[in-house]
């Protein structure tokens, strides 16, 4: 790369290694520690809300029927009939550990990282998030593909062509797509291309990848254009705010001086400085989309995170909201390092700071 | 000025491409349903609430069923869930069970894996079952008689296997504690001293008193035979062995499951079951209105939760005449009552019961609840399903408006001419419960009676409005609840909200705390009868004597409109479910 941003950094080569490990050790650190607090927020909550409704965290584990021997023996068996700096202890060595929950006949073993058992389905949460990540990893990856690629492409192509038919007919499209909601245009997406045109069949939610790769597809067409709708046009404004400040810069004025051409001087040195703030909000939004998108996943039914996190908070399943918001919360404080890391990379005046 | 120009034009455009895809994509769908309507001949909206819609004996095809909620279990001994117990007929046999008739024919017991009705002898506690030879599980394995007192055990096994009905504990306990097979001492885990094995083909009972309701409790998922070497506790859920004409396979918490034919059934063995789908699928959705897409488009075939179409759906049924042909709307044993508690002033003197009785507006209530396609207007305290019932209205609630002038005089009677205040409670997890609550409200305010709404969370119904301190301590003298039937009898409905030797100090259902020596030695009457009539005759009685009482405000009957695929064979509605009877359905097109 021959980009001069480089060579500022390289002028400092003997602080270098250890000073990046550092950093990234004490972030490292920081992902834990912030975890932890989640963790910590997340039990709490669990404690707190049947504590302030006056009533006991295993009634959401039984019926309508709650007898006293249904009630107690489920006491025993999830370790509620124990005190709550234990059940905490409890959960922190479930997640790293594993545990089991026994009350003697009946044994459901929960390994690690176990973030409880649902009330709703009886079984441990992780083996259900797990199972329905890859859903929301596709869901997430195939619309940031597409948002990307036109969010910001059109955003640059705005910024080149202000003021003109297409700038304000992409701003229109964007305004559209940030302020109609997913609900709003999945529903009218689907009646149109599925019920009213024909284009594409009714879902099957009952084909992956694996099984049937055309159908599924097929399955996600809807839902990545409609998701990247929204995210797209984010980008876009974005892309096109910054890029026309960057152009602004004194630093493209002297490429143009130096009689660079037009490509290199949009794409090498205006691109780079754009980049930035796209990056760290591609990170904060790809890493909340990984914990779940839940309109879009309701509206298209499609049974990843989101649809578990509505799932459990309409059932009042607690340890799936715990399981399902640390799962996110995780996402979120990685992508957050990561985008910090590229940070460097792409920009070093904020290399180390 | 141009820029703006352009700028709206734009917006203008994005508004009406979507307008267009909104309008166009409700005349196609609609336009399409109407079109692969040519299933079965023509009948009339609601036909299958009362006669067989599209009656037919053809077999095969794949019955695509969906639902917004998943299953509760597939457990026989935990489901609860009315139309997983629908469902459950499929792959599930008991002693007794229901026949597949429209009408106050399908409430008639009839035997399934018993040979005949059982011979009840020792004035009515000692019921003797013979069962069918050929009966088979899924395996091959044999059914024998200890399979079913062995799936009866675990009932009792509550710590293990908890929220089922446990209607069969209260019958066959006895005072003997007995933990569920799981602890059980027995070498063969059948230490439940009240059942009876004799030989592996005869299953006696032996009750502490009669009961006239026990053998629809036997007829219940948890009187289902269980293989003891295939029971694994808490996970029997996800892979139950079948006793009925399909199989269960593949079972996916929040996602469905699918049903195969059961080799092992023989339909010779199986009076009640027609089985006529090749294959049965139930998917789990997250988008009702979806779910209401795919049933008018004809490509799936019945929303398994029965709880009826949105809104959306709602209105392009009622309007267009060849869709509304396949909808039921019937009224299921459920009620949405207002109940009036006798232990909080004034409410305590029969006259300011009756003045809310009357000043209540029922067609309110019932707008509160969703209309008429959601609820009838109910005159009493017993459902339209229910043997006993008759259309009993002492205050002229078929009407659906408010007495004020008897309200005012019952007000005077009672001593409080210029009303009094009060406190109504709803579930605030039940949005329809407050807008009952805040109808009543308003119509209790037309005669003086001023009433405060208080609102809780339902899943603590068990410690506030369950709880007969509670609602002393906070005045509530009015609570709106509903309540719905486990099995078609009066006692299955009436009793726990009647019988003041069930009011318990929490998980109370005797809200109005009544505890009548007339009443309760019915109760007790009917119980031990072993006619069904006298048993219905008694809670006729009763059902009269809690309206003369003033106890409750009845509200609404509850139904709803639910649409089905016209492909559909043998629709008709059950009224032991409240919905229709799954397990009859067949294929017209055999696909």
């Amino acid at each position: 790369m021959a980009g001069h941003p480089r060579q500022g950094a390289a002028g400092q080569p003997s602080a270098k290694p250890t000073a990046v490990l550092l950093y990234i050790f004490r972030r490292l650190l920081n992902v834990v520690v912030m975890l932890l607090v989640v963790a910590t927020i997340t039990f709490g909550i669990f404690f707190l809300v049947p504590w302030l409704q006056h009533t006991d965290p295993v009634l959401r584990y039984v019926g309508k029927n709650a007898n006293p021997v249904a009630i107690a023996g489920i006491k025993v068996k999830l370790g509620l009939d124990k005190p709550i700096y234990e059940q905490f202890w409890l959960y922190l060595k479930g997640l790293v550990a594993g545990r089991s929950y026994s009350n003697g006949p009946d044994t459901t073993w929960c390994p690690a990282p176990c973030m409880g058992i649902s009330t709703q389905t009886q079984t441990p949460v992780w083996g259900q998030l797990t199972g329905d990540f890859p859903v929301t990893a596709w869901l997430a990856a195939g619309a940031a593909t597409i948002w990307l690629v036109f969010g910001v492409g059109t955003g640059v192509l705005s910024a080149l062509r202000k003021r003109s038919v297409i700038d304000r007919a992409a701003m229109v499209t964007a305004l559209a797509g940030v302020s109609l909601p997913v609900y709003f245009t999945g529903l009218v997406a689907s009646a149109l291309f599925i019920y009213n045109l024909g284009w594409l069949p009714e879902s099957n939610p009952n084909v992956s990848l694996g099984s049937d790769p055309g159908a599924w597809l097929q399955n996600m067409l809807l839902p990545w254009i409609t998701l990247a709708f929204l995210f797209a046009a984010t980008y876009a404004r974005l892309t096109r705010a910054t890029m026309l400040d960057v152009l602004g810069e004194d630093y493209i004025r002297t490429a143009r001086a130096k009689g660079l051409g037009e490509g290199t001087v949009i794409g090498k040195h205006a691109m780079r400085a754009t980049m930035t703030p796209i990056l760290t909000v591609f990170g904060m939004d790809l890493g909340g989309l990984l914990g779940g998108a839940i309109l879009t996943e309701n509206v298209f039914n499609l049974h990843g995170l989101g649809y578990d996190a509505l799932n459990g908070i309409t059932k009042n399943d607690l340890p799936m909201i715990m399981g399902v918001t640390l799962f996110a919360a995780f996402f979120i404080v990685m992508a957050n390092l990561i985008v910090d890391l590229f940070y460097a990379v792409v920009d070093p005046r904020v290399r180390l700071a | 000025m141009t820029t703006r120009k352009k700028a709206l034009a734009a917006v203008g455009l994005v508004g009406a491409l979507a307008l267009t895809a909104a309008c166009s994509g409700s005349k196609g769908s609609g336009g399409s349903s109407g079109g692969s309507g040519g299933g079965g001949g023509t009948h009339a909206f609601n036909a299958a609430a009362t006669s067989i819609v599209n009656p037919s004996t053809k077999k095969g095809g794949t019955l695509k069923f969906w639902s917004t909620q998943d299953v509760d279990s597939l457990d026989p001994a935990i489901g609860y869930y009315a139309f997983v117990w629908d469902l459950q007929r499929l792959y599930t046999r008991t002693l007794v069970n229901y026949p597949s008739k429209p009408g106050k024919a399908g409430l008639d017991l009839q035997p399934d894996l018993a040979e005949a009705m059982p011979t009840i002898t020792d004035g009515g506690k000692t019921y003797t079952f013979k069962l069918k030879s050929g009966i088979k599980f899924e395996d091959g394995t044999p059914i024998t008689s200890k399979d079913i007192k062995y799936g009866i055990e675990r009932v009792f096994a509550q710590d293990v296997l908890p929220n089922g009905p446990i209607y069969l504990i209260d019958d066959l306990d006895q005072g003997q504690k007995y933990p569920g097979p799981y602890k059980d001492k027995d070498k063969d885990k059948l230490g439940l001293k009240s059942v009876q094995t004799p030989d592996d083909s005869t299953i006696v009972f032996k009750l502490a008193q009669a009961n006239s309701d026990f053998l629809y409790h036997l007829a219940m998922g948890g009187g289902a035979p269980v293989e003891k070497s295939k029971d694994d506790g808490a996970s029997y859920a996800k892979h139950p062995v079948s006793s009925g004409p399909y199989k269960v396979e593949n079972y996916v918490a929040n996602k469905g499951f699918d049903m195969v034919r059961n080799p092992n059934w023989d339909a010779s063995t199986d009076k009640l079951r027609s089985a006529l789908p090749d294959k049965i699928t139930f998917t789990v959705t997250s988008n009702a209105d979806d779910l209401d897409s795919r049933l008018l488009a004809g490509s799936i075939d019945i929303d398994a939760g029965q709880r009826g179409v949105q809104t959306a759906a709602q209105g392009k049924i009622l309007t267009h005449p060849d869709l509304k042909a396949n909808t039921v709307d019937a009224p299921a044993a459920t009620i949405r009552y207002i109940s009036i508690q006798t232990k909080v002033a004034p409410f305590d003197n029969i006259n300011c019961r009756k003045a809310v009785v009357y000043a209540i507006n029922g067609t309110d209530q019932q707008t509160a609840r969703g209309g008429q396609w959601a609820g009838q207007l109910a005159t009493n305290m017993l459902p339209p399903s229910i043997p006993g019932s008759d259309k009993y209205d002492p205050y002229s609630l078929a009407a659906g408006k408010p007495d004020v002038a008897k309200a005012k005089a019952a007000l005077a009677a009672c001593g409080k001419p210029n009303g009094f205040s009060t406190t109504i409670a709803a579930r605030s997890t039940s949005p329809k419960d407050v807008k009952q609550a805040v109808a009543a409200q308003a119509a209790l305010k037309t005669v003086g009676i001023n009433a405060s709404v208080f609102q809780y969370d339902g899943s603590q119904s068990a410690s506030t409005v369950g709880a007969p301190d509670f609602m002393h301590s906070h005045n509530i003298g009015l609570n709106v609840f509903g309540w719905g039937s486990d099995y078609p009898t009066g006692s299955g409905f009436l009793r726990v909200l009647v019988d003041g030797r069930l009011i318990l100090k929490s998980g109370n259902n005797n809200y109005s705390e009544i505890n009548d020596p007339e009443i309760n030695g019915w109760i007790d009457d009917a119980a031990k009868s072993t006619d069904p009539a006298e048993a219905a005759a008694a809670y006729t009685k009763i059902n009269h004597k809690v309206m003369d009482q003033a106890l409750y405000f009845p509200g609404v009957v509850e139904q709803s409109l639910n649409y089905f695929n016209p492909r559909l064979t043998n629709v008709m509605f059950s009224q032991e479910l409240g919905m229709i009877d799954f397990s009859a359905l067949g294929l017209s097109d055999g696909k």
